[in-house]
């Protein structure tokens, strides 16, 4: 598992494996924004939020296809679906790793970027907190729609299609943190589904993809 | 510790190429598996290393005993040679690649990245990963397919090492591995008749 965990992030960080991708794309997002909306700090400070949330929705979506594709190309995922390691806890550690590579620089980065859209300060640590706690769910979510479409060859466009409408909670109510957050509102009602939709997802999803793994091995 | 298939049928697609296949592989034997493209080598070597259901009939074998090679050695091309096989030896809980790199001589390549290897070369790696999973019964698609005469006939060597010391081998090839000890199976004989239309029923269509 630890063996699984170290590989993948070895191949995400060496050439060609993809790591800046999500990061690149987050990044040209928030600084083209300003300069199609204009540069006005009220009308910025206002849809920041939101915007630092969608990018990070579509960053992640961007390398969703690689969790599965590349080991299924290559027969990894043959192997190790007769490895003596349960299928679920692969599944598990891949989401892991991707989170690692593509959710965990985005939260890093999210200050930085929020800076550029006049981000209010009172909002970045509800930017920071929400951000760390629902894209945990974008990996999950996003390695069972990986695990459905492993088969199929470019099966990106079917992958996003799949995976966009149960992203929209997480996106609803992270954005929703940070906008309550900054007005100086009470944020427990969508921190807390935020929270619930992440465990959710990291309990029962990970049953669900190496399911349909096991189908699309056949 | 024997391999017992019994009355196997097996699938590909939803429909059924094998069926009746039976046979007994205890320690120390190797089975070759041949039969024309297309009769079903590989759907039963993926049946008995569990990658699918079969149909009908029994496969016994102790649990997580059967180490799998396909026709694609799930070679990552930027890990060296040796990342590559210290991955499968941590996954299967084995301790040491030297020996494997050393029997499947590839201790010129052990530092070189993957994509650098030539196709004898990565197939020589993949069987090496045989070596490093530890376990008895060796299921082989085409082991043989891109290694040059010389690394058959190491390859050979190495299987009969693995017969010597109690492991069992079911190789589906289409050449002489130069292994005489080997049973071999026609699959030819076992085909399967196609059901009559419509009798895998509605749902089959999306299985």
């Amino acid at each position: 598992m630890r063996a699984l965990l170290l590989r993948d992030l070895r191949l995400a960080l060496r050439a060609g494996g993809g790591f800046g991708l999500g990061l690149a794309f987050f990044l040209i997002l928030a600084v083209l924004v300003p300069l199609g909306v204009g540069p006005e700090p009220d009308t910025l400070a206002l849809i920041a939020p939101g915007i630092l949330w969608v990018g990070a929705l579509l960053a992640c979506l961007l390398s969703l296809d690689r969790i599965f594709a590349l080991d299924f190309e290559d027969g990894s995922l043959d192997l190790l679906a007769t490895a003596p390691v349960p299928l679920e806890a692969v599944v598990s550690i891949k989401a892991l790793a991707h989170w690692i590579t593509t959710g965990l620089p985005l939260v890093l980065v999210s200050p930085v970027l929020g800076l550029l859209l006049f981000l209010p300060a009172e909002a970045y640590g509800w930017l920071i907190l929400s951000l760390l706690l629902g894209t945990p769910a974008l990996s999950v979510i996003g390695s069972f729609g990986a695990a459905l479409t492993v088969g199929l060859k470019r099966g990106g466009l079917l992958l996003s299609l799949l995976v966009l409408p149960l992203y929209i909670p997480t996106l609803v109510f992270g954005a929703e943190v940070v906008s309550r957050g900054t007005q100086g509102l009470t944020v427990g009602t969508p921190l807390a589904l935020l929270a619930g939709i992440t465990a959710g997802a990291v309990a029962l999803l990970p049953f669900a993809s190496a399911l349909v793994l096991r189908i699309n091995l056949r | 510790m024997t391999l017992h298939v019994h009355d196997l049928t097996c699938a590909r697609g939803g429909l059924p190429v094998l069926e009746g296949v039976s046979f007994t592989l205890a320690p120390g034997e190797a089975l070759i598996l041949r039969g024309p493209n297309g009769c079903g080598k590989t759907t039963l070597l993926r049946t008995i290393a569990g990658l699918q259901p079969s149909i009908a009939g029994e496969i016994e074998a102790p649990s997580d005993s059967i180490a799998y090679a396909a026709h694609a050695d799930g070679i990552k091309a930027v890990l060296s040679v040796t990342e590559n096989l210290q991955f499968w030896a941590e996954t299967f809980g084995t301790a040491s690649v030297e020996a494997a790199i050393d029997q499947m001589n590839l201790r010129a390549l052990a530092t070189r990245p993957a994509q650098t290897l030539s196709a004898g070369q990565k197939r020589r790696l993949g069987l090496a990963r045989l070596l490093v999973t530890g376990r008895p019964i060796w299921a082989l698609d085409e082991p043989t397919v891109s290694l040059d005469t010389d690394s058959v006939a190491l390859f050979a060597g190495v299987v009969r090492a693995h017969l010597e010391q109690g492991g069992m081998a079911l190789i589906a090839t289409h050449i002489n591995l130069g292994l005489p000890e080997a049973h071999v199976l026609d699959l030819s004989a076992y085909k399967a008749r196609l059901p009559e239309e419509g009798a895998g029923g509605f749902d089959e269509a999306f299985l």
